[in-house]
């Protein structure tokens, strides 16, 4: 390659897109460092305290695309405070300093403001796309300079954010003159929607392939939009109180048939029972259903619809399918991939849902499947066996029991094995979550056997550190570990520091490790941050030998090139 | 003192108040709400459930956006306090009353909020509770009856005495 000009090697770069192997290009010489830092156009930062805007900018001068994470994943759960950190500003700020030509922003669980979405929108004359992923922080405020300043904007896709919704007017305020539209998703907004302006937006955007209602899109207004877009082919349903036997409901079922591109159907956020079958003609062609948030509808409805979903690729289900509707489903739906499965009844005490019969069944009906996220109420190491042998190809498995250290509800023993079967089974899985009893065995079987496991979540499991140490030994690829309540402590923590650096991040919450074992780690590496979440004001952490030995109750640990951060609140202290 | 597999599990139960602080606070959710449809009376089954299940922080993993949308029996707002370094979030729904929300709060915040009257508000403590409704005004708390408050009601703020206006 030595012997070929700049301009053919950049040509052959062009190709290249995974991040993975863009890196592994610019590793290769200087002279491919040197091309590959000016062509790349999109980045994926996955910690973004790693790095800071200015170096970036120093890099990748040509950035067009750039995709940011913020607080660690366990925020999802509320164990991370609000004021935790991720503010996108600062990120904002630099890139419209530095002129680069931004086309898109994706960013994922990251404060967003107002004011940063307002200096987004004026700053980049072909911002093209903004995905905002689990943010928070911004108002419909902020929404609307969006629409009005970004004139050729293609996605505004908001995906269970917390946005304060101020009723206003946001989506009157993109102009007549904006007709570029391609995704319009706006489905986590709690307030009402000015139909109106809605309507005339989508009869504009002759280019709108996806397109997500909230809760406030009644039954009419969706067949009027949807006859104003049969050319839709992502379709997120509002709300879908209807009696069948009215005008619009026959509208919306003329709507629907003309929808020949339609292949992936959400929302139903409210939603009465029977209203499904109008969706009956289109099902066929659909490969992605989410009904995870229709909680009003039973199982004999979905399964009806299901049975009509023959090349479905991926579906997100409440468990109030049941069993008996898995069995529908891994009858049906030959072509699944993806499945998950959510807990509808999270106060207990009623319905028994899915069980490990239903993943049985799915495993033995749908060969395809790489990726399983499931909420059940009792699991059995047998089960898990034969699902290990049934779909040797899983990449992701989540499986979640809800009552915390449940054993195997047949035999009472730890799932341990059924849990080894699996990661010994699935050669390529790269992320697993595992619940239930599960002794030190199952660190065993994972650090001997998850070669590829990028991603593990631990809660309530393991017995002594000799559990979170099998990971970490045996895990080449470990990228991101998070624990909660487990007996893992400062041996643990420090037995191999140099692991760190290998790995995004570590987060450690109710566990045995102690504030002097943190700082000790962060002594012996400082190109880590190492952070103590304390929300207590009582348990003030104190800096002499007696205190030291106190547990810490929060640990997020992440390697960085650009030291501390500035932006800690007070409650979180960074050794 | 519940230990399961060597965890405590009080340690990790959810609370409403700062760790450390006695609790007197409703316990019993899964008790009160339990809706139990299981003809067969499995009696060793429903022992063996510790009422700690429903109360773990972050416990089951599913956001909190789904937890409100499948359980109509819950319904968390965010609650914030002048002056509070951070924000906390309350389930409505665990309340059947004003008296029992303030006394939550007090608990959480550590203060009092005085004397409640139609005419003149809370006198007596520089604090106030307020809320958000569904039109986006921020209202006092108490005015209305319980059951329309609680399903309007989307934030909470604790206003303190000298930021409130002299009309309340």
């Amino acid at each position: 390659m030595n012997y070929f000009p700049d301009e053919v090697i950049e040509h052959v770069f062009d190709f290249v897109t995974s991040h993975k192997d863009r890196n592994a290009i610019s590793l290769v010489c200087k002279s491919w460092y040197k091309i590959e830092r000016f062509s790349r156009q999109k980045v994926f930062i996955g910690n973004c305290y790693a790095i800071n805007p200015e170096r970036l900018l120093r890099r990748f001068p040509c950035l067009k695309s750039l995709t940011l994470k913020g607080k660690p994943h366990f925020a999802d759960f509320n164990l991370v405070p609000h004021e935790w950190g991720g503010f996108v500003l600062p990120w904002i700020e630099a890139l419209a300093r530095s002129r680069v030509g931004l086309e898109e922003l994706r960013l994922k669980r990251m404060v967003v403001t107002d004011e940063s979405l307002e200096l987004l929108s004026r700053s980049f004359v072909n911002f093209k796309s903004l995905v905002l992923v689990s943010c928070e922080g911004f108002t419909t405020d902020g929404l609307a300079s969006i629409a009005a300043n970004c004139r050729h904007l293609r996605d505004l896709d908001l995906q269970e954010n917390e946005i304060d919704d101020h009723r206003g007017q946001w989506l009157s305020c993109f102009p007549d003159t904006c007709t570029t539209l391609v995704t319009l998703n706006f489905a986590c907004l709690e307030g009402e929607t000015n139909l109106v302006a809605l309507e005339r937006l989508v009869a504009r955007s002759p280019n709108l392939k996806s397109l997500k209602l909230n809760r406030a899109v009644p039954l009419d207004a969706l067949a009027r939009l949807m006859a104003c877009a049969p050319q839709i082919v992502d379709l997120g349903v509002g709300s879908y109180e209807n009696d069948p036997d009215s005008e619009s409901y026959m509208k919306l079922k003329a709507a629907i048939k003309k929808c020949t591109s339609l292949r992936s159907l959400s929302g139903f956020l409210e939603a009465a029972p029977h209203c499904l079958s109008a969706f009956h003609p289109i099902c066929h062609n659909l490969t992605s259903l989410n009904l995870s948030y229709a909680a009003e509808i039973h199982g004999s409805h979905l399964i009806k619809l299901i049975q009509h979903c023959k090349k479905l690729q991926r579906l997100w289900i409440l468990d109030s399918i049941g069993d008996k509707g898995l069995e529908v489903v891994a009858s049906t739906c030959k072509e699944l991939q993806e499945l998950r499965v959510f807990p509808s009844d999270l106060l207990g005490g009623g319905n028994t849902a899915v069980t490990e019969e239903g993943l049985v069944a799915i495993s033995a009906g749908c060969p395809k499947l790489h990726s399983i996220l499931y909420f059940c109420q009792q699991m059995t190491n047998a089960a898990l066996v034969t699902v290990a042998k049934n779909c040797p190809n899983f990449i992701r498995f989540r499986l979640c029991i809800l009552e915390p250290n449940k054993p195997d509800h047949v035999t009472s023993q730890p799932l341990d094995e059924g849990f080894g079967a699996i990661v010994k089974a699935c050669k390529s899985l790269r992320r697993l979550s595992h619940s239930g009893l599960l002794t030190d065995q199952v660190f065993l079987y994972i650090g001997m056997y998850a070669n590829q496991l990028e991603m593990l979540s631990i809660a309530f499991a393991g017995d002594t550190d000799k559990g979170m140490l099998y990971v970490l030994n045996g895990c080449k690829k470990m990228k991101k570990l998070e624990i909660r309540d487990s007996p893992f402590g400062d041996t643990a923590l420090l037995a191999d520091v140099s692991k760190y650096e290998t790995m995004r991040s570590l987060w450690m919450s109710s566990c045995e490790v102690t504030l002097s074992g943190c700082k000790r780690l962060a002594q012996k590496a400082p190109w880590l941050n190492v952070e103590i979440i304390n929300e207590n004001d009582n348990n003030r952490m104190e800096e002499n030998g007696h205190e030291g030995r106190q547990k810490v109750d929060k640990m997020y640990l992440y390697r960085t090139v650009v030291g501390t951060r500035m932006d800690a609140p007070p409650f979180v202290w960074i050794l | 003192m519940e230990v399961i597999n060597g965890l405590n599990l009080k340690d990790t139960e959810l609370r409403l108040g700062l760790p450390g602080a006695q609790e007197e606070q409703q316990q019993e959710v899964s008790c009160v709400r339990s809706n139990n449809k299981r003809k067969n009376n499995d009696s060793k089954e429903e022992s063996a459930l510790p009422p700690a299940k429903t109360q773990i922080v972050g416990w089951p993993p599913v956001r909190s956006n789904r937890k409100n949308n499948n359980n109509k029996n819950v319904s968390y707002v965010k609650v914030s306090m002048d002056g509070a370094p951070y924000l906390r979030k309350i389930d409505l729904k665990m309340y059947k009353n004003y008296p029992e929300l303030l006394k939550a709060l007090e608990n959480m915040f550590k203060f009092t909020v005085g004397e409640y009257s139609e005419r003149e508000g809370y006198k007596g403590s520089g604090f106030v509770p307020t809320y958000e409704d569904k039109d986006g005004d921020w209202m006092l708390v108490g005015d209305v009856p319980w059951d329309m408050f609680s399903s309007s009601c989307q934030k909470l703020r604790i206003m303190k005495g000298s930021e409130v206006p002299p009309a309340l």
